[in-house]
C-alpha cells in the first residue's frame, strides 16, 4: 500500500471511530461552550470593546478545546497495544502521523464551524475589515495548532502524567502562531491594520513545523 | 583530570571576585543612570552565557539525533539546566534595572519577550526530561530542542513589529561605550563563562556517575535471580 493509501485507511478508521463514539467532539464542544460562557460573564463587553478582545478569546477557547481532542489522539491507540502493533508493522510512520493530524484538523475545524456563530451572537461581532480573510487565518491557524499538537501528543503519551504534559510542551512552542492568529483576527475585526504580515507568518510557521514533524516523527514513534 | 577540577574552581573563584571588584569599584559611573547601570555587568554576560549554552544544547541534540551517542545527550541535559539558571538571572536582573531607568518593570519588547519565550521553551524541555522514562528521554528531548531552535526566529519576528524599547546592543550595534566599561564587561563575561563551565563540568560528572549507578543497578537486578538458584 502506498503512503496515501495507508494515510487514508487510518484516517477513515479514526473518523469512523469518532463518528460512532463522538467522544472527542462532544468533550471539545462542551468545553469550548463553557469557555465562551465563562468569558462573557467575566468581561461583558460592548460591541466596540469586544472587537478588540474577541480575537484573543476565540483562539484561546479553540486552543484549550483542541488540547482535549489532541490528548485523545494517541490514548485511543494504547488500548490493545494498537500503537505497538503499528510500530512493528512495515507501514511508514509518517502515514500514521499525517492521518492523525488531518483527523484532528477535521475535528477542530468542525468545532470552529459550530462555535463561531455562538461567538458572533454572544459578543455582538461584526467584522469591519475584509471578513473573508478570516478563512485563511482559521485554516492556517488550526493547522498550526494540530500539527504540533499531534506531534507533542505523541511525545507526551510516552511520559508519566501524560495529559498534563501536552499543554506544557505545546503552548511555549505555539506562542508565535497564537500571536499571529490573534493579531490577524483582531486586525480583520477592527479593520484598522492589515493582517497580511500575520498570515504570512502563520504560513511560514505551518511550513517549518510540518516539515520538522515529518522529519522527526519516526524517531519519536520508535524511541525506546 | 581529577586535580584539574579544584584548580579550575579556585581560578574561577578568583576571577569572579576580581570581576566583581572591577564592576562595582573600578568601572566608571554612568552619567545619566548612575550606579544602577552596574547591573549591566551581570545582566549582559548572563544573557550571552545563557544563549551560548542553549546553542550548545541545540548542537548536542542534533548530534545525538544523528549519532545516538550518550555523551551528546548528557551535554544537552547539562547545558539546558545551567542555561535555564543563567536565563533566569537575565530575567530577574532586567526588571531590577528597568524599574529605575525606564520607570516600568516589564515591557513586551522584542528582546525581553523572546528571552522569556526561550526560557519557557527550555523549562518545558527540562519538564519533559523529568517526566519521561529514562530510556526514551534522550530522543524526545532532542526532538523538542530542535523544535525550540526552529521556534526562536519565528518568535523574534512575530514580536519584531512591536516598537523595541530595549537599549541597542553595545557590541556591533553602533552604540558607543566607554572602553573601560567594555573591558570590564568582557572580563565579567569571561568570569561568567568560567563559572558556567565549572557548573557544567561538575554537573556532567554527576550525570555520568548517576548513569553508571543506574546501569550497575540494572545489571545487579538481572543477576539477582541466578544467585538464588
Amino acid at each position: 500500500m502506498s503512503l496515501a493509501g495507508i494515510t487514508g485507511a487510518t484516517l477513515a478508521k479514526d473518523l469512523r471511530l469518532e463518528w460512532r463514539s463522538k467522544d472527542a467532539i462532544n468533550a471539545m464542544l462542551f468545553f469550548a461552550l463553557l469557555v465562551v460562557v465563562v468569558f462573557s460573564f467575566s468581561f461583558d463587553p460592548n460591541a466596540e470593546e469586544s472587537r478588540q478582545i474577541a480575537g484573543g478569546l476565540i483562539w484561546v477557547a479553540f486552543l484549550f478545546a483542541s488540547v482535549v481532542a489532541l490528548n485523545q489522539t494517541w490514548a485511543r491507540e494504547l488500548r490493545n497495544q494498537a500503537l505497538d502493533a503499528y510500530r512493528v508493522s512495515p507501514a511508514p510512520a509518517n502515514a500514521l502521523f499525517l492521518a492523525k493530524t488531518v483527523g484532528n484538523f477535521i475535528f477542530v475545524g468542525v468545532l470552529e464551524v459550530l462555535m463561531t456563530p455562538l461567538f458572533i451572537v454572544f459578543y455582538k461581532l461584526r467584522a469591519l475589515g475584509p471578513a473573508w480573510q478570516l478563512i485563511p487565518v482559521a485554516i492556517l491557524g488550526t493547522w498550526a495548532l494540530v500539527v504540533n499538537g499531534t506531534f507533542f501528543a505523541a511525545m507526551s503519551i510516552r511520559t508519566r502524567s501524560r495529559e498534563i504534559m501536552l499543554p506544557l510542551l505545546l503552548f511555549p512552542i505555539s506562542i508565535p502562531a497564537i500571536l499571529a492568529m490573534v493579531n490577524a483576527t483582531t486586525a480583520i475585526l477592527t479593520g484598522e491594520l492589515s493582517s497580511r504580515f500575520w498570515i504570512v507568518l502563520l504560513a511560514t510557521y505551518d511550513v517549518v513545523f510540518t516539515i520538522a514533524c515529518l522529519l522527526l516523527f519516526e524517531m519519536v514513534l520508535h524511541a525506546e | 583530570m581529577k586535580r584539574a577540577f579544584p584548580i579550575f574552581a579556585i581560578l574561577t573563584a578568583l576571577l569572579l571576585s576580581y570581576a566583581l571588584y572591577a564592576a562595582l569599584v573600578m568601572a566608571p559611573t554612568e552619567k545619566t543612570m548612575g550606579d544602577v547601570q552596574r547591573i549591566f555587568y551581570y545582566h549582559v554576560p548572563s544573557a550571552w552565557t545563557a544563549f551560548l549554552l542553549f546553542l550548545i544544547n541545540f548542537v548536542a541534540s542534533v548530534v545525538y539525533l544523528i549519532r545516538r551517542h550518550p555523551l551528546a545527550d548528557i551535554v544537552a541535559a547539562v547545558t539546558a539546566e545551567v542555561g535555564v539558571v543563567f536565563c533566569t538571572v537575565v530575567l530577574v536582573t532586567g526588571p531590577l534595572w528597568a524599574r529605575p531607568v525606564w520607570g516600568i518593570w516589564w515591557t513586551w519588547d522584542v528582546r525581553l519577550t523572546s528571552t522569556l519565550v526561550l526560557w519557557l521553551i527550555y523549562v518545558s524541555y527540562l519538564m519533559l526530561r523529568r517526566f519521561s522514562s529514562s530510556s526514551q528521554t534522550p530522543v524526545l528531548a532532542a526532538a523538542l530542542a530542535v523544535f525550540g531552535a526552529l521556534d526562536v526566529p519565528l518568535v523574534y519576528f512575530s514580536i519584531w513589529i512591536f516598537r523595541t524599547q530595549h537599549p541597542q546592543p553595545v557590541i556591533g550595534g553602533g552604540g558607543s561605550i566607554d572602553p573601560r566599561m567594555l573591558h570590564i564587561l568582557l572580563l565579567n563575561w569571561l568570569a561568567f563563562l568560567c563559572f558556567a563551565g565549572l557548573i557544567c563540568w561538575s554537573r556532567y560528572r554527576l550525570e555520568r556517575l548517576r548513569r553508571e549507578v543506574e546501569e550497575t543497578q540494572a545489571l545487579e537486578a538481572l543477576l539477582e535471580p541466578r544467585r538464588v538458584l
